[in-house]
């Protein structure tokens, strides 16, 4: 079961003095610091970032209650809010307004990431005004109103900022409204609207999650995936807004994974400096004294920890049985390489029935990516052969995620194993290479030639040199380069000769002289090269057979068994003699 | 072995071919007598009937037959005192031509051939003079017919040392009686030709993209079928996959090609039992149905019984139900081991599994192959006929021959030039080298034949006046621009 949680806490938290009477704890979300203020600044402010370069230590006079601290970008000005009315740069510096707008507002919520400040305005409070920061100005964005449950009479302030959040996902910016169930408005469980918000244009309803249950909830990004924790079940819920549900309306997304808790995470007990010996104590999940922060900021003040939110990807691979779906999830995940290369093994040591059309569509949505890729890389390619100069914005060189799994990933992690493994048959191997080798022409890719190989390698070990010559007939093996339009003669012996190689550089000297036996070729062949491939394996049976193979050839087109000068084989025969003696040499037939 | 109402034509009887002059006649080559028979069966004198096992036409008089069969013994004996490992194949006469073959130890299958012949009448009353053309048929042609009905009796009965062990000689008499009986009148000898000797496969041409889909269907139903351990996938008859050795699909394909689908394409053009009706599996529409096995699966009578044939493996043989299962133009063979008895239930898993997805396969390979056609341009009567084989993967195409039937095969060239392309080919079989062999027919034709590494190409060229040098650079130009996307095949 453990297997199972597929959020975890990340390992290196940072930590401070936890939160108490004589402590306070401020978070600022633009520069991810945490402040302890112990009375007020007298006795210490310890400003803690996300890493120890951010950390900051120093005194300042208790000038009575401090409600908000935060550091200028770079921590050059620091800022003090000890009334709701006026704020305290330590340093004396002046301040200009530059603009000004007047709306009544009842709350407000900024996005550091994007620079968009979001306004709660009119009675109700569900109307938001939008502002976004540029470069010194500031300017107003088009308002949209949110939907409430009910509509309260008499109208009264009915959406809380607790239940708004803006975050970014798949570089988008959202507005998440956090709509609770209501027994009047006959909606039986909780909802999360996400709200697009474009940087130009008006803001649409665009996505709604079904939570399918009701309570308290709190909400975070990871990985573009909006994660909901709902605190009385003490589990969280991943959703993908990417992810199509068949059975549902367009944009209506039902959790991707089943709702698990957040891995268990244990605290040592002497705090930040860790004893090994020291045993560690569970710590408590879902407390009611943490605060979450967008977009995937936990923090514990009472523990004095600050975690960051991690979606682990190899439990989800359980979890989540349509494999299709599960690699729809997967190729949108930052740290997905491995993981997927997991799952393809896994299905391909299934040996279950029907298990080649899963790999058919796991394969077709691998290349997908992968095609996706190579198009972006040689576009831009093609930009930068042109010139810089057209084109007013320079083009970015495509970005290569891990989803973008290639053939050699393919090859390395997955096929080549997967073709020594015992047990799996010929035919299911040979079906599953077949499979991507289609997979990949259907998406226009070039086949690299070490996936032929492993298909000759597989046919010829089974003898089944038939399926070969049908495969190279309709020039399955052969690369995608336009064929030589000449006599055929030369082409197809090139492909032999191709095969030939392959087999010997891979030490498969009896497939190899097997092969060019079942093509009619084996009159033809230079023996020197099946003797020195015999000859590095360092078997002595092989290097015996081959050379017997070679000593009848040349007794039955030349009525002797021993080699022409032309062919090179002197050492050969020297070094047959050295392992079985002069006497084992063919002799010519008396006539 | 069956045979259509259609393909049924009395053997022996001579086909008026062509008038040449007042009344005159030709006469084909025709089946004279057929006979399989093993010599240690009646090694005593007054026993010689025992050593008979099958005896085509069967109302011959037994001490004739004992006396033909005694000539055969006695000159396969006597040349064998001349090469021992090959005795004699054939034996040429003026009025016919015998065939030996001894595909068993010890048993042989003799096949007399009547020579082709010109009856001139005469005046006055006179019995009219008979003039046999005994060179005018070839042993290659003829020994690779033979061959032929050896194997197609294997392929549907096993070996006869199988029936031997199975039964002793009643049960091999038996079979051949069942088998011969109706397989000799299928026989079309006067249109046997070069492409009997080749026995190659035509080979459908197509895409990567579509040939690998075809791969993935067959892969994804030997998957779900576990008990199908062979398919073999046709289109338009002509080959596409085989997972079947080479030889025993040359067999089958021969079987399917030239018996099978013509049985079931002649009530299809006359419009009885039209396949165009299209059943329902699940919500997909499909044209799929059995060629072998039940006709129809809703008849609750039913049977589910499918031809059996013997396969190579290793040294022994492997026996399998054959069915064959076509949509539209696409045909499915699939090959289940025999000890398996076949459900009602199986065949509906088949049908509703294969036949939707045929179907769209089928229409898949169709609109293929029209952007193919459309794109190598429209069909143009060309200057010249040829035919291909490669011996490696028995690759065949020949523009010569037309659409074969169950009853004949017919060429659109005149038999004289059929009869030279048999020769050049007897050449080429002498000699291991790669030789090129150019002749001036008696007509306004060229023939040329080419043959390297393990390639045959035969090209009949009509070209008034032109020479040797003009005609080889006319066959030079041919193969690098026409056969292009003939040779795309291999």
């Amino acid at each position: 079961m453990s297997d199972e949680h597929y959020l975890e806490l990340c390992d290196n938290p940072v930590q401070f003095e936890n939160a108490s009477s004589v402590n306070n704890v401020f978070f600022d979300e633009a520069n991810k610091q945490v402040f302890a203020v112990r009375s007020g600044g007298a006795t210490g402010v310890v400003v803690k970032g996300p890493d120890d370069k951010n950390s900051v230590a120093f005194r300042m006079d208790d000038k009575g209650e401090v409600k908000c601290i935060k550091f200028s970008i770079g921590n050059k000005i620091l800022a003090v809010q000890r009334t709701s009315k006026s704020v305290v740069f330590p340093d004396k510096r002046s301040v200009k307004l530059l603009k000004s707008q007047s709306i009544n507002v009842n709350w407000y919520q900024y996005c550091p990431e994007t620079a968009v400040i979001l306004l709660s305005t009119t009675v109700q409070g569900n109307v938001l005004q939008p502002f976004a920061f540029r470069s010194g100005t500031m300017s107003k964005m088009s308002k949209f109103e949110i939907e409430l449950p009910v509509v309260p009479k008499p109208a009264k302030l009915s959406l809380s900022e607790r239940d708004i959040a803006m975050a970014t996902i798949y570089g988008q910016l959202y507005v998440m409204y956090l709509k609770h169930h209501s027994r009047t408005a006959n909606s039986p469980s909780a909802e999360v609207v996400l709200y697009h918000l474009p940087r130009e244009g008006a803001c649409k309803k665009s996505h709604v999650l079904k939570l399918n249950t009701t309570g308290k909830f709190a909400l975070n990004i990871v990985d573009n995936l909006v994660v909901v924790h709902h605190q009385s079940s003490q589990t969280s819920l991943i959703f993908d807004i990417r992810l199509r549900e068949p059975d549902c309306a367009v944009n209506t997304h039902q959790p991707v994974l089943p709702a698990r808790s957040i891995h268990p995470y244990r605290i040592p007990l002497s705090g930040p400096t860790v004893v090994p010996s020291q045993p560690a104590v569970p710590c408590q999940l879902y407390s009611s004294s943490w605060s979450v922060f967008q977009p995937d900021i936990i923090i514990s003040a009472s523990e004095g920890y600050l975690w960051y939110l991690q979606v682990k990807l190899p439990p989800t691979v359980n979890l989540l049985q349509d494999k299709g779906k599960l690699m729809d999830f997967l190729l949108r995940r930052r740290d997905c390489k491995m993981v997927i290369l997991s799952v393809c093994s896994q299905i391909l040591e299934g040996g279950e029935k029907g298990s080649l059309p899963v790999v058919a569509t796991v394969f077709d949505k691998l290349n997908q990516v992968y095609k996706e890729y190579l198009e972006a890389e040689q576009t831009y390619t093609l930009a930068m052969e042109s010139g810089p100069s057209r084109g007013s914005a320079a083009q970015k060189r495509p970005v290569r995620t891990q989803a973008v799994i290639d053939q050699s990933d393919m090859y390395t992690h997955v096929l080549s194993a997967f073709t020594e493994r015992k047990g799996v048959s010929h035919k299911f191997i040979i079906a599953v290479l077949m499979e991507y080798i289609r997979s990949l022409n259907q998406f226009q890719i070039t086949v690299q030639h070490y996936l032929y190989e492993l298909v000759i390698k597989t046919l010829v070990q089974h003898n089944l040199f038939y399926m070969l010559h049908q495969f190279l007939q309709y020039h399955v093996l052969s690369d995608s380069k336009p064929l030589v339009r000449a006599t055929p003669q030369p082409r197809l012996s090139t492909a032999n000769d191709e095969i030939v190689e392959v087999l010997l550089s891979k030490q498969q000297v009896l497939g190899a002289l097997r092969f060019i036996r079942s093509v009619g070729g084996h009159d033809n062949v230079s023996a020197r090269k099946f003797l020195d491939a015999a000859q590095q394996t360092g078997d002595q049976m092989l290097f015996y057979t081959v050379f017997r193979f070679f000593q009848q050839r040349n007794q039955r087109l030349r009525g002797n068994p021993a080699f022409n000068p032309g062919e090179h084989c002197e050492e050969h025969v020297v070094h047959f003699k050295q392992l079985f003696g002069e006497q084992a040499l063919m002799k010519p037939a008396t006539v | 072995y069956e045979v259509s109402a259609a393909g049924v034509c009395c053997a022996g009887i001579s086909v008026p071919r062509m008038a040449t002059g007042m009344q005159e006649k030709q006469y084909t080559p025709s089946l004279l007598s057929f006979f399989i028979y093993n010599p240690s069966f009646g090694p005593r004198e007054g026993e010689e009937e025992k050593k008979i096992l099958f005896y085509h036409p069967c109302d011959v008089e037994k001490n004739e037959k004992i006396r033909n069969v005694g000539l055969c013994e006695a000159i396969v004996q006597f040349t064998r005192t001349f090469c021992p490992t090959k005795p004699a194949k054939s034996l040429h006469t003026q009025k016919n031509r015998q065939f030996f073959f001894e595909p068993e130890d010890n048993f042989w299958i003799v096949m007399v051939v009547r020579n082709p012949m010109i009856e001139k009448p005469n005046k006055d009353g006179k019995p009219p003079t008979i003039e046999y053309q005994e060179e005018e048929i070839l042993d290659t042609v003829y020994g690779a017919v033979l061959r032929q009905c050896y194997s197609m009796y294997k392929l549907f009965n096993g070996t006869f040392g199988r029936a031997m062990e199975a039964g002793g000689v009643e049960l091999l008499t038996q079979k051949l009686e069942k088998f011969f009986y109706r397989y000799l009148q299928t026989l079309h000898l006067q249109s046997c030709d070069l492409l009997d000797v080749f026995g190659g496969i035509s080979f459908f041409p197509l895409d990567k993209m579509t040939y690998l889909k075809i791969q993935s269907f067959v892969n994804r139903v030997e998957e779900s079928l576990s008990l199908v351990k062979y398919t073999a996938f046709l289109y338009n008859d002509q080959l596409i996959w085989s997972g079947l050795e080479q030889d025993d699909m040359r067999i089958l394909y021969k079987y399917l090609t030239t018996s099978l689908f013509p049985r079931h394409s002649e009530p299809e053009l006359a419009g009885r039992d039209s396949p165009l009706r299209p059943e329902v599996a699940g919500n997909l529409l499909h044209y799929g149905r059995f060629l072998t096995g039940p006709a129809n699966l809703k008849d609750p009578e039913a049977k589910f019984r499918f031809p059996k044939i013997f396969v190579n493996k290793e040294d022994s043989y492997e026996e399998l139900h054959l069915i064959v299962y076509k949509a539209m133009s696409a045909a499915a063979c699939f090959m289940i081991s025999a000890s398996v008895e076949l459900t009602r239930e199986f065949c509906e898993q088949l049908d509703s599994l294969v036949g939707p997805q045929l179907t769209l396969l089928a229409s898949d390979i169709c609109e293929q192959f029209n952007i193919n056609r459309r794109i190598s341009g429209p069909d143009k009567e060309p200057q010249f006929k040829f035919i291909y084989f490669n011996h490696m993967n028995l690759a065949e195409k020949s523009t010569i021959h037309m659409r074969k039937t169950a009853s004949v095969s017919l060429t659109s060239v005149h038999p004289d030039l059929m009869k030279i392309l048999g020769d050049i080919n007897c050449d080429f079989a002498r000699v291991d080298e790669d030789e090129e062999i150019i002749v001036k027919a008696m007509t306004d034709y060229w023939v040329v034949g080419k043959k390297s590494d393990q390639r045959e190409l035969y090209v009949i060229l009509n070209q008034k006046n032109a020479n040797l040098i003009e005609v080889n650079e006319e066959v030079k130009r041919l193969c690098a621009t026409q056969f292009n996307n003939i040779f795309f095949l291999d």
